[in-house]
């Protein structure tokens, strides 16, 4: 008997299976991706929206080793970007995260939020934090990353946050073994370390220029 | 969502990264402000590790009854086209985020803002300040009742008009998430001249206009625009690596 590839039975002999399981099929079994909402700039009127009055405090006031960082963001002319906005988040100084996302569990140290939120309105054009110093916290690969405060920056002409991080100048052993400093040239390291003063540190950013601090892709 | 410890091993989410074609750029060239702002040198990629994976928990002792009503303040309501925007925040992966702070700022009817910069000739309103915040809930829902902005001048180039949107920062679970962007109008005829919505890839321009939405519509009341907000959502299939880092 020959076979009539046109000889269409009425009834198909088994049901209708998609290709189910195969990469790049097309096939829903594939993960279901939504495209993200683009960014925008925070404008030069974000203080409206933006404006918290505990910003500063990421260690509550009166908070036993509170540190101040300060510094001010300049752009590529040398001047103080009058209307920036920074927010850090950091471990507490056990190297915890008051994050239940954190797969270690969320800390919980007295008075400690982690994450700060300040602007730089000129005057004085200068931002304070008001902080506990990090503890070193696992890189994930069986070593400790160095002391560090992920910051990011917003501002009217940046179309998106830039992202970088704080190390302390004064964490030379622990610089020396962290994985993110490791990768960069000692004129890159320069750019991300908060030097100490009389009640903290001082930490400033250049968003351009030679001193351009080292802005990271996350 | 949480990986599990394994040794001195961390199991840790990714957070996937649109790609670069589909991503609003930091600087822009029409855009003028970017010009000494936006940094010049290439960003270093940064792997996410604890610090980049968690985020801080900030919640509804944030935010008071009258910040998700914008149409009322000082005694009087403010002036202008009444709207309520709503929609769902979510990840990439479609899943809804909960609990998370919706931030939103805006200029009045006229297309001023209460801000010390903004001076040009258009009324301030005393009913208007154009602050909001809203927590989502349980689904990742969140709605406001405002006005709708007017739009207005800005100096950037000859007759540069900034088309109607409205202000929104957003906080998910993980710092990588992160997100402060702004909502347009359907059919806004000021996009073509506007280099702050045209710094959006063409591609993912739609991603930033919201959706006129008839059924939520008030009647007798309010209009209603959707807007749905998508923050970047894990790679679901982590590979677990061994103490040699073989995949398992």
């Amino acid at each position: 008997m020959t076979y009539d590839p046109l000889d269409v039975p009425a009834d198909p002999a088994t049901p209708f299976q998609p290709r189910s399981g195969q990469r790049g099929s097309g096939f829903l079994t594939d993960p279901l991706r939504l495209g993200t909402t683009p960014s925008a700039t925070v404008g030069p009127y974000l203080a409206i929206g933006l404006t918290w009055p505990d910003g500063q405090w990421a260690a509550a006031e009166g908070t036993e080793g509170g540190i101040w960082i300060r510094g001010r963001v300049f752009d590529g002319a040398g001047d103080v970007v009058p209307d920036a906005m920074l927010e850090t988040w950091q471990a507490d100084p056990d190297g915890g995260f008051p994050s239940p996302e954190d797969p270690r569990g969320a800390s919980s140290h007295p008075g400690f939020r982690g994450y700060a939120r300040v602007q730089t309105i000129d005057p004085p054009g200068e931002f304070g934090i008001h902080t506990l110093k990090p503890g070193r916290v696992p890189d994930g690969e069986g070593g400790l990353q160095a002391p560090h405060i992920d910051v990011s920056v917003f501002a009217r002409g940046l179309l998106d946050r830039v992202v970088t991080r704080i190390y302390f100048a004064d964490e030379a052993e622990a610089n020396a073994e962290d994985v993110v400093l490791q990768g960069l040239s000692a004129d890159q390291r320069a750019t991300l370390l908060a030097t100490p003063t009389e009640d903290g540190y001082r930490f400033d950013v250049h968003l351009q220029g030679e001193r351009e601090t080292v802005f990271f892709a996350v | 969502m949480t990986g599990t410890t394994s040794g001195s091993r961390l199991q840790l989410p990714r957070y996937l990264r649109e790609d670069a074609s589909l991503r609003t750029p930091v600087g822009f060239p029409d855009y003028k402000s970017t010009g000494l702002r936006a940094p010049l040198r290439t960003p270093v990629d940064l792997p996410h590790r604890l610090t980049e994976i968690t985020g801080p928990v900030l919640g509804e002792d944030r935010v008071v009854q009258q910040d998700t009503d914008l149409t009322w303040r000082n005694g009087g309501e403010a002036v202008g086209q009444r709207i309520l925007v709503h929609g769902r925040v979510l990840d990439s992966d479609g899943r809804p985020v909960p609990d998370a702070l919706v931030e939103v700022w805006q200029a009045n009817a006229a297309g001023r803002y209460r801000h010390v910069v903004d001076n040009w000739p258009a009324p301030l309103d005393p009913h208007f300040d154009g602050l909001g915040r809203v927590v989502t809930d349980s689904l990742g829902r969140y709605e406001f009742l405002t006005i709708k902005p007017g739009a207005y001048p800005w100096g950037n180039h000859h007759n540069a008009w900034r088309p109607a949107h409205i202000h929104f920062s957003l906080f998910g679970r993980a710092f990588t998430q992160r997100l402060v962007t702004q909502m347009y109008f359907p059919d806004d005829p000021l996009f073509g001249q506007d280099p702050i919505y045209n710094a959006i890839p063409a591609a993912a321009r739609h991603r930033a206009i919201s959706r006129f939405d008839l059924e939520r519509t008030q009647d007798n009341w309010a209009l209603a625009f959707q807007w749905d907000i998508v923050l970047r959502g894990t790679d679901q299939t982590p590979f677990e690596t061994d103490d040699d880092g073989d995949v398992a």
